[in-house]
């Protein structure tokens, strides 16, 4: 766009050809600006501001009932942080929150790289196969966890009904309701946290077809000579997987870990109509909800977030650090 | 580029190699017919573990709940027992029996399609900005819009409350607007702008040169251009829109006739009362349109795939 102008021979009615063309790209500046405010007026006022908002309300005593009346100027206060660090609750959901984090992003993760591996050569129904497997991810959450609900019910669901006529369970399994169980593996008696397991499964289920679209994409994009090459030369399948093809997945599988850490460490949805948070599976943001609306801590609710947020960075310093110095550009 | 070269030559006389890659031993026969074998039985796993699911949410929805108390191990359903009166029941209003459904799927639609609109109005003028013209501060632009992408919706909840509770706005659908449509500008954007950057410039040129203003091109040049990208857009954030729970929950917990259905649904499910074929049904009314919305799409997406790959 700008180069024309640099294509223009300097003749004596130089000035008049390039100040037109200044004049067009000043007002193609101006008009951007014009057309992009929209945007940027709700974006600020939408996610901005709230963000810097939260930060004030984390330093100020606010109550539920009193938001009517809420205001910028209250007087400063460390009170919800020393209340929600004070409190054992944070730490238990702090943990919890982690190993839900990271069950779910590398179950995800992982069987996304299984299907999209499996789909990978064409065959007949293909697309078909394709678009069932995003099903979990496109569907409404509010129907999936009810689905879900449903078939892990203790009294009718299928599962647990299979379970007991076709695996010989002893008695239904509450999926859903039961902080700790027992595993009766060879004779040991291995404590399972079973309803975070069952969440973690779910997370699994419901977002492996997200890590699964970006793998396939990156699959389709990738030549297929090193690999033809890796065969011609006596690589066995699992070698030419191992050593030439996912290699070439490592950014991606990066970027996606990434992605699903930001959006699971802050998963809301999911596990408050799976379980409520409650049977061990209290992850921070079940803890922020209960906050605001059974204590009615508003400044409490926003401390926690904050913290979260802060949690969520460092978490996110350290994966970049990790990658960098794996050599991986992200 | 030049690794390519390379690897021309040995591969237009990949003959003599294939007959030699039997010799390297019956461990490369046994992996491949497992990979073979394997790739089937994991895409039969994965299409149960998709599929099963939905499938027991139709069938329980077109059973009598004691259908499914007496035989609850059953996957399928007995032609005498079929019934759509779970539907009648969760559609019709409060007042005469039902759960109230029709008016939340009014509700959702409602909201949806606003969403949709105001994020298209919103984000085509300002993809086409990012796209074309050079305005003060463009990348950083990008940049935030990444980041409010990616930030979590919980992390706005608690001031977005406050703040609509102030200004009035909570409890009302146009609040859940507002929000859902800051929430699906930045991917619109995106997404538009992609596409726009795809567009010649030529042809916009020529259009300028012809006369028309800059607003002028981008309605009757790139707009036309750029419709089954703007489609999809709009069905990705009706989608979006649809499905959201969270704020629907926040905005709207106390007030059952403003509930759009995901909400709808999350609340009457803890009730002991209503049977769970009933809200089943309701369940399948929530799911239908994105999963009617998604097959359309997705042969939307890849018809403009290949459109795109015949021009290439």
């Amino acid at each position: 766009m700008s180069t024309a102008v640099t294509d223009e021979t300097p003749t004596p009615t130089k000035t008049s050809a390039p100040k037109k063309r200044r004049t067009l790209t000043q007002r193609d500046a101006r008009l951007g600006l014009w057309l992009m405010s929209p945007t940027l007026l709700i974006v600020l006022a939408i996610v901005i501001f709230p963000l810097l908002w939260s930060i004030l309300i984390s330093f100020q005593r606010m109550r539920l009932i009193e938001i009517g009346r809420a205001d910028f100027f209250k007087p400063l206060t460390l009170a919800n942080y020393e209340r929600v660090l004070g409190s054992s609750a944070f730490w238990n959901s702090l943990l919890i929150t982690f190993v839900y984090t990271f069950g779910s992003v590398v179950l995800a993760v992982l069987l996304g790289l299984l299907a999209a591996m499996a789909v990978r050569q064409p065959f007949r129904g293909r697309t078909l196969v394709r678009a069932s497997f995003l099903l979990p991810y496109v569907a409404p959450v509010v129907a999936v966890t009810f689905i879900w609900k449903t078939m892990l019910n203790p009294q009718f669901g299928i599962i647990n009904q299979i379970g007991q006529s076709v695996f010989g369970w002893d008695e239904p399994i509450p999926f859903l309701s039961q902080t700790e169980g027992t595993w009766n593996l060879f004779g040991l008696e291995i404590p399972v946290p079973t309803a975070l397991l069952t969440t973690i499964a779910f997370e699994g289920w419901r977002y492996f077809p997200f890590a699964f679209l970006f793998l396939m994409a990156r699959l389709a994009a990738m030549s297929g000579e090193p690999e033809e090459a890796a065969l011609v030369d006596g690589a066995t399948p699992w070698q030419s997987f191992r050593f030439v093809v996912f290699p070439q997945l490592v950014p991606i599988i990066g970027l996606l870990a990434i992605l699903r850490t930001i959006w699971t460490f802050s998963e809301f949805d999911d596990i408050f109509l799976l379980t409520g948070g409650a049977a061990g599976t209290g992850v921070a943001s079940v803890q922020i909800y209960n906050y605001l609306t059974v204590q009615r801590n508003v400044g409490a609710a926003a401390a926690q977030s904050v913290i979260m947020s802060l949690v969520l960075i460092v978490l996110l310093g350290i994966y970049l650090l990790v990658l960098r110095r794996r050599g991986e550009r992200v | 580029m030049t690794s390519q070269t390379v690897v021309t030559p040995p591969s237009q006389v990949a003959a003599p190699p294939q007959q030699r890659a039997p010799v390297s031993g019956t461990m490369h026969r046994v992996q491949s017919r497992a990979f073979r074998i394997g790739r089937w039985v994991v895409i039969a796993a994965f299409l149960i573990a998709t599929l099963v699911p939905f499938y027991y949410m139709v069938l329980l929805s077109v059973k009598p709940i004691e259908a499914l108390l007496s035989d609850p191990g059953s996957l399928t359903v007995k032609p005498s027992e079929f019934t759509l009166q779970t539907y009648v029941d969760v559609l019709s209003p409060v007042a005469s029996g039902g759960q109230g459904f029709g008016r939340f799927l009014a509700n959702s639609a409602v909201v949806a399609l606003a969403s949709v609109a105001l994020a298209l109005l919103i984000g085509i003028p300002g993809a086409y900005a990012i796209a074309r013209l050079p305005f003060f501060g463009r990348r950083q632009i990008t940049g935030i819009f990444l980041a409010a992408y990616l930030f979590p919706a919980i992390l706005m909840a608690i001031p977005l409350f406050v703040g609509f509770t102030r200004l009035g706005l909570r409890g009302s659908l146009v609040g859940l607007v507002i929000v859902y449509t800051a929430q699906t500008v930045p991917v619109a954007i995106y997404m538009l702008r992609n596409y726009f950057e795809t567009v010649p410039e030529s042809i916009e040129e020529a259009g300028l040169v012809d006369g028309l203003s800059r607003l002028g091109v981008l309605r009757q040049i790139s707009l036309k251009l750029a419709m089954p990208s703007i489609m999809s857009t709009g069905l990705f954030v009706f989608m979006i829109a649809w499905n959201e729970f969270l704020f629907a929950l926040l905005f709207l917990v106390d007030r059952r006739e403003r509930w759009t259905v995901s909400l709808g649904l999350s609340q009457l499910s803890g009730s002991v009362e209503i049977p769970t074929t009933v809200l089943m049904a309701g369940s399948v009314v929530l799911t239908l349109p994105i999963i009617i919305i998604f097959f359309a799409t997705e042969r939307l997406l890849t018809g403009g795939l290949t459109a795109g790959g015949e021009k290439g």
